[in-house]
């Protein structure tokens, strides 16, 4: 059986407005074993949504379209799917949760109703009373009083919603989740719960999940590898440890863990990196962060960087090619 | 880095993110209006109905053609002579057409100026001092709302006799509360932010603020709202004439015309298609142009 | 709840009062006199004098207006100047037929617009939408009474198969309830058609994508209940000034509803029956405006919250 549930190959994602095409993601591989958490990092912007939403296949209709690649998700070919077959695994073997639990649900449908939903369509066999049990189970799951079950969404507070969307989205015990910045429309206190139920839910079921967060400390704490994206390219990929402790990164990694304040320094002004992310109805020839990078090079600026390599760390960027070259050099030399 | 989208004389693309220029905000309207095709077309069919309400006399002279009644030529189809036919009094339709959109539109806009201008004092008042003086103003103005506008219409212009002034007191009254609510609701979006306090601790004059904040602010949707409220004027024009209560005989108004020819509709049905063409297109050619202003004022209304 | 139901009826009064002070006023300092247009040109100045001050007319007008309050409040609205019969015999004889033309109207309007406008949407840009869209600028800019005249020709002068005047049967009532119909379905369309746009923009639509429903279960049972909800509104809205302006139909297809008695009264001075006309259809024109509220707050479970708050 094998390992990679999720696999991204090569995957090209364009909106086409009445104004302009836009180039939202450019070449994206990346994989997600079972049961494992990926974090996905990046400014807003980046294309980390329109990722996840094209595993789901849920672009906004006539304006999303995959122009190229392939999505593998246990087995099946999404990108070749029918929309018949992704009405059946969507909610059923890969749910997603967004950012906005203030409108998330439907405002003139019970809640109970919403979660019930889910499991009806995915399991018609159930009778109306198992679903009404599984209902209550899942509200407790996710610390929520069944008998709260028959209100409305507005009765709810923006963290309670929330728990009522991870309901929603673990209903059918689904093997991969797809969370975009599920904590980042909530207070700070309650983003730690909400955190806490996902993770726990996560074990039970052994789902795997895609975390996509532009917070560092949320990903240090949840994810077992990490992806950072950069204008519709993942740019450094690696286990947490690659990330977070290794001492070669992407120049764009360097520029956002450097953003960060420490709470262990004093410093009188904070380091953003300057200038902004490239025009997205521009094709890049060359590296996206070619305008910001502190280290560039001419060869930056009309040539992509390849993937290196570096057992599980991978950087996409020249000042490592080099290395990696020099270094295979050298070791042929030596043979 | 947004460099990209301005040439070297430092004009805009369309889509540039020049906001603080006012004429490049302008030409972005009119570019965004420009390429809805739609709105073009009403404009066109405005300019038409505007040349023929300027040109009328040139056209076709008001008193032999349009008023004069020849009972010899009664009832005429359409031919090389007279291009739509004639009525049953041997008037020339297409001649009372043309002029019938000089009555039209100066009854329109007329009545438009009337209630813009009164329901932007009484919307300005409202807006502008709040409190007390904005609840009296738009608790009568919902008083007037709640009766419905063919009702009033008809009750002034029964009540105070027909006439071409008459008919325009009436017509107004019904316009004066949307306008009123536009502007207040121009001013009120921006009478509490912060801006504007800052102006006044400057020491800016009301009067200053007003002009440079507020009135740029409610142009737009002035327009859009005018553009709209003629077509329902002259719609109702029509409907008050074809009761009668409208604009009196002999005159070519496009209602009264319908009425007239509805007795003979049976055997001459262009005395009744062609009026109300006319009307179908005059309003048909505003509503295009409100729509298309209101789209390229913000697009983001647009679905 | 049953105190914003009472608080509403209250607000009501203000306005009917504000209503029946503008109406008698123009209707008392129009031009033209009342007791000449019953007695004749020539009247015997005795009979002047008498008909005068039994109508109350030698009175001044804020007196006038007060006993007709006064009376008003005691339900006695008054007898029509010309007929003699106490005004709303007369309003609630012919009202039967302007409230089935207008309910007619609604019916049909709704049932054509509100499809139309949902198909345009769900299937934005495509052949039924862009036919729709063109089609209801045409009819919403045609003059109502036109179209009328239209249907008559071809229905009743050419083809025969439908009467044009009067309100015997059923029949009669067709082309009038079509008529007003069509335009303001034109409307209705718009208005759905962009109200479906904006709620399937939203995220819980997406949502209910992402749970796996069908297309169609996300269009009836999520986007549609909440795209409704403002179209019930404008229905309602839409009903009160219907009520208002049916003369020109009524006219058209010469129906003894309320709206061509209104302009004969008018046209006589009847200032009671004027009077009445116009307050009964405000009356009832904010009556139906409480129930929308109302049915609004039924179906909408945030409005209701509010209500009971109240």
């Amino acid at each position: 059986m094998n390992d990679v549930l999720l696999s991204i190959e090569n995957l090209h994602v364009t909106y086409r407005t009445d104004e302009a095409l836009v180039y939202a993601v450019n070449g994206v591989n990346l994989n997600i074993m079972r049961g494992e958490t990926l974090g996905l990092v990046g400014e807003t912007g980046a294309g980390k949504t329109t990722t996840a939403l094209s595993v789901m296949r849920l672009l906004p209709d006539k304006i999303g379209k995959i122009e190229q690649g392939k999505i593998y998700l246990d087995g099946l070919d999404i990108t070749a799917a029918t929309e018949a077959d992704m009405r059946a695994i969507r909610g059923n073997i890969v749910s997603m949760i967004f950012q906005d639990p203030m409108s998330s649900l439907n405002p003139v449908l019970r809640v109970g109703e919403q979660i019930a939903e889910v499991l009806r369509i995915h399991n018609d066999k159930l009778s109306k009373s198992e679903v009404d049990r599984r209902v209550d189970e899942l509200m407790e799951m996710v610390g929520l009083p069944k008998e709260r079950k028959v209100e409305y969404p507005h009765q709810f507070s923006g963290g309670m919603k929330q728990r009522v969307v991870i309901a929603i989205a673990l209903a059918c015990e689904p093997k991969l989740l797809l969370a975009d910045e599920p904590t980042t429309a909530l207070d700070v206190t309650i983003q730690a719960q909400v955190l806490a139920i996902i993770r726990e839910l996560k074990e039970m079921l052994n789902t795997s999940m895609l975390l996509i967060t532009h917070d560092l400390g949320i990903v240090a704490e949840n994810c077992d590898r990490v992806a950072v994206m950069y204008a519709g390219e993942i740019v450094e990929m690696g286990t947490v440890e690659d990330i977070f402790e290794e001492k070669d990164h992407h120049p764009y990694t360097v520029g956002l863990f450097g953003s960060i304040p420490d709470l262990d320094k004093n410093i009188d002004r904070l380091t953003p990196i300057e200038g902004m992310m490239p025009d997205p109805t521009v094709l890049q020839a060359g590296c996206p962060f070619y305008d910001r990078c502190p280290q560039r090079m001419d060869i930056c600026n009309t040539e992509k960087p390849a993937e290196v390599m570096k057992g599980t760390h991978m950087i996409k960027c020249h000042l490592f090619s080099n290395v990696e070259k020099a270094a295979n050099v050298e070791k042929v030399g030596e043979v | 880095m947004t460099t990209k989208n301005v040439d070297k004389t430092g004009v805009g693309k369309p889509d540039s993110r020049d906001y603080t220029k006012k004429r490049s905000q302008l030409k972005l309207i009119m570019y965004r209006f420009s390429k809805n095709r739609l709105a073009v077309l009403g404009l066109c069919i405005l300019c038409v109905l505007a040349l023929c309400a300027i040109f009328a006399d040139v056209i076709a002279d008001y008193q032999t053609m349009a008023i004069k009644q020849n009972i010899m030529n009664k009832l005429q189809p359409p031919s090389a002579e007279h291009w739509l036919g004639t009525d049953q009094y041997g008037r020339d339709i297409f001649a009372r057409i043309i002029h019938g959109a000089r009555i039209s539109l100066t009854m329109g806009i007329g009545t438009v100026l009337t209630s813009l201008t009164i329901g932007s004092i009484f919307g300005a008042l409202a807006g502008y001092y709040g409190g007390k003086v904005d609840n009296i103003i738009m608790r009568i103005m919902d008083v007037f709302l709640a009766i419905p506008n063919m009702l009033m219409a008809v009750t002034i212009v029964g009540a105070l006799g027909g006439g071409l002034v008459n008919l325009l007191i009436a017509m107004s009254i019904s316009s004066i509360p949307r306008f009123s609510r536009v502007i207040r609701s121009s001013i009120l979006s921006v009478r509490d932010m912060d801006y504007i306090e800052a102006a006044r601790a400057c020491g800016t004059k009301d009067s200053r603020i007003i002009y440079k904040h507020v009135l740029p602010n409610a142009i737009g949707p002035i327009i859009v709202n005018a553009t709209l409220s003629l077509a329902n004027t002259i719609l109702s024009i029509s409907g008050m004439s074809f009761i009668g209560l409208g604009i009196e005989k002999p005159m070519p108004e496009w209602g009264s015309m319908l009425s007239e020819g509805r007795a003979q509709m049976r055997y001459h049905p262009n005395l009744v298609i062609f009026p109300g063409i006319a009307i179908a297109l005059a309003v048909l050619g505003l509503n295009l142009v409100g729509d298309g202003l209101r789209d390229a004022l913000d697009p983001k209304l647009k679905n | 709840m049953a105190r914003y139901v009472f608080k509403r009826i209250l607000m009501m009064i203000p306005v009917l009062l504000g209503i029946s002070f503008i109406i008698f006023a123009i209707l008392s300092f129009s031009p033209g006199d009342p007791v000449m247009m019953m007695l004749g040109d020539n009247p015997d100045p005795q009979a002047y004098a008498e008909l005068t001050r039994e109508l109350g007319l030698d009175k001044p007008f804020f007196v006038q207006y007060f006993n007709y309050i006064a009376s008003a409040l005691k339900g006695n609205f008054g007898k029509s100047w010309i007929t003699k019969i106490p005004v709303f015999d007369e309003i609630l004889a012919r009202f039967p037929t302007t409230f089935y033309i207008t309910v007619g109207a609604i019916c049909l309007k709704v049932l054509i617009g509100v499809p139309i406008g949902v198909i345009s949407a769900v299937k934005q840009y495509s052949i039924v939408d862009n036919v729709g869209m063109v089609l209801t600028l045409i009819f919403a800019s045609m003059p109502t009474f036109w179209l009328g005249l239209i249907l008559i020709l071809v229905f009743s002068l050419y083809l025969g198969v439908l009467p044009a005047v009067g309100a015997e049967s059923w029949q009669n009532f067709v082309l009038p309830c079509v008529t007003l119909a069509i335009g303001s379905a034109a409307t209705l369309v718009r208005m759905t058609r962009s109200t479906m746009l904006e709620v399937i923009r939203q995220d819980y639509i997406r949502t209910a994508r992402a749970k796996g429903a069908s297309e169609r279960v996300v269009i009836y049972k999520h986007a549609l209940r909440n795209a409704l909800l403002p179209v019930i509104t404008i229905v309602g809205l839409n009903f009160g000034v219907m009520l208002g302006g049916t003369m020109v139909i009524e006219s058209l297809f010469a129906m003894p509803g309320l709206g061509t008695n209104t302009i004969t009264a008018i046209r006589m001075k009847d200032r009671p029956m004027v009077m009445a006309s116009v307050l009964y259809v405000a009356f009832l024109a904010g009556v139906i405006n409480l129930l929308v509220d109302l049915a609004y707050a039924y179906v909408d479970p945030r409005v209701k919250a509010q209500y009971l708050r109240k």
